[in-house]
């Protein structure tokens, strides 16, 4: 009898359902009034959280697929990138909605005076590109510049972690163990070069 | 200030307070965590008796007082404060306790008293004290004329309540016009200096947290912009008020002063 393997189809749905979690526990806290005594820093704070914790897992596939020659790691990367995406628009409209009351002027004025700011914008302005030619099409189209487009996501990362360190109060362990898990990962591909 | 129906006098000008919920559960009193359910989640294991207050420095009549018996002869009243954080939150918070000034009086600081110093509780055993880099005790301070003007309170209690423990029992500084972390909590000792003393945040980060600490719409937290502030029940945010709406009271303590230089 041969062995069970999941289809990709499977898979994917499986990552699908993993990485709705965050969102279903969200919707969780906002309908049975969950979030807390300051709800929007809660609503910022998860939805980042999950930005970050993803592109990480998003960056760890190909080591992973290489090193334990699974084949499911690449079958998944483009949706787990497309889900830190998401939370990553989720923080940054509850951002713009509620800290800057949707005021253009303001988000202005923050990108450029607050580097912590400034760094997180540049992670979203360098990600956006690659959300939106992650589909098959624009990989055709581009063809070897659809690769190099998309290391982009390698400086997005160190941002991404700057911004988190550069947030907290005091230092934390939080960021830095981000912070670590990303140059783990680097270190694994410079590896291989 | 108005007095409210309760018998308490309003220093918020007529604004909804927080719930006690509110106010006991989302803090910052960094012995017992970084987070903000941290001190409601672990400051139960703080003793409050005995609790032994040292008065010392300039002065003539320091000593080691026992608190409660001290503070139990004391006249107190209610009075509700807004509270800004320098993180950029704010609360509107009910507090029973009694004025500074005549309290800190009573031990008779000489002439050389400029400053006065407070320190926090480190019980080891009792405490977490696990945030990095904070060289214990937490410390803070005031310029004498400062802890005299009238705003400046010392809070035993919350709410008709004793003050929990997460808020700094069984005593603590209520400072309305500067940020929270000023306001210290659990206080051990109490000294009068004639020079300014070391204060944790501005050891810790000197660039980000000055000695004065006044809150300033104007002047920005290196960080982030200290213009606006998310009231805790809002879900947008509103506008940062100068000295946090108490300009009238103490803006002259600081008349000549560049308050971008002494932040």
């Amino acid at each position: 009898m041969p062995a069970w393997r999941p289809s990709t189809g499977h898979i994917r749905l499986l990552c699908f359902a993993l990485c709705a979690i965050p969102l279903g526990q969200a919707a969780w806290w906002i309908a049975s009034a969950q979030l807390g005594v300051n709800p929007i820093e809660t609503l910022t704070h998860h939805s980042g959280q999950w930005a970050l914790r993803l592109l990480l897992v998003t960056l760890a596939m190909s080591p992973l697929q290489r090193l334990a020659r699974w084949r499911w790691p690449l079958q998944i990367r483009r949706q787990l990138g497309l889900w830190s995406f998401f939370y990553l628009l989720c923080h940054f409209a509850v951002y713009l909605v509620f800290d800057l009351s949707l005021s253009l002027a303001r988000l202005g004025e923050e990108v450029l005076e607050r580097p912590y700011i400034t760094v997180g914008f540049a992670a979203l302005l360098l990600l956006t590109p690659l959300a939106v030619t992650s589909t098959r099409g624009w990989q055709r189209r581009l063809r070897r510049n659809w690769k190099r487009l998309h290391r982009l996501v390698y400086p997005a990362a160190v941002l991404a972690c700057v911004h988190f360190i550069w947030k907290v109060k005091v230092s934390e362990p939080e960021p830095f163990i981000y912070l670590t898990v990303l140059l783990v990962l680097f270190a694994v591909r410079l590896r291989r070069a | 200030a108005s007095t409210t129906r309760d018998g308490r006098v309003d220093y918020a000008d007529g604004e909804a307070l927080n719930s006690f919920e509110d106010i006991t559960s989302y803090n910052n009193f960094y012995e017992f965590g970084t987070g903000k359910s941290d001190p409601a989640r672990y400051a139960h294991t703080l003793e409050l008796k005995p609790w032994t207050l040292r008065v010392d420095g300039e002065c003539e009549a320091g000593g080691d007082f026992d608190l409660h018996q001290l503070i139990a002869t004391l006249p107190s009243e209610e009075r509700i404060y807004r509270l800004r954080c320098v993180e950029g939150w704010s609360m509107v918070i009910p507090w029973r306790g009694f004025e500074l000034g005549p309290f800190l009086q009573r031990f008779a600081p000489t002439d050389k008293a400029r400053y006065v110093a407070f320190e926090t509780a480190v019980k080891p055993k009792q405490m977490r004290l696990n945030a990095s880099g904070i060289d214990w005790p937490y410390r803070e301070g005031l310029r004498m004329d400062e802890a005299m003007n009238p705003l400046s309170f010392m809070a035993t209690g919350l709410y008709d309540k004793p003050l929990p423990r997460q808020n700094g029992a069984p005593m603590r500084l209520v400072v309305p016009w500067k940020y929270g972390f000023k306001s210290i909590k659990s206080i051990v000792r109490i000294r009068f200096t004639a020079s300014e003393p070391q204060t944790t945040w501005n050891m810790l980060q000197p660039r980000e947290y000055g000695f004065y600490a006044n809150v300033n719409p104007t002047v920005d937290h290196p960080r982030w912009s200290q213009a606006r502030e998310r009231r805790i029940g809002e879900l947008f945010k509103r506008d940062t008020l100068m000295f946090n709406g108490y300009a009238e009271q103490v803006a002259g303590l600081y008349d000549g002063m560049d308050l971008r230089k002494y932040y």
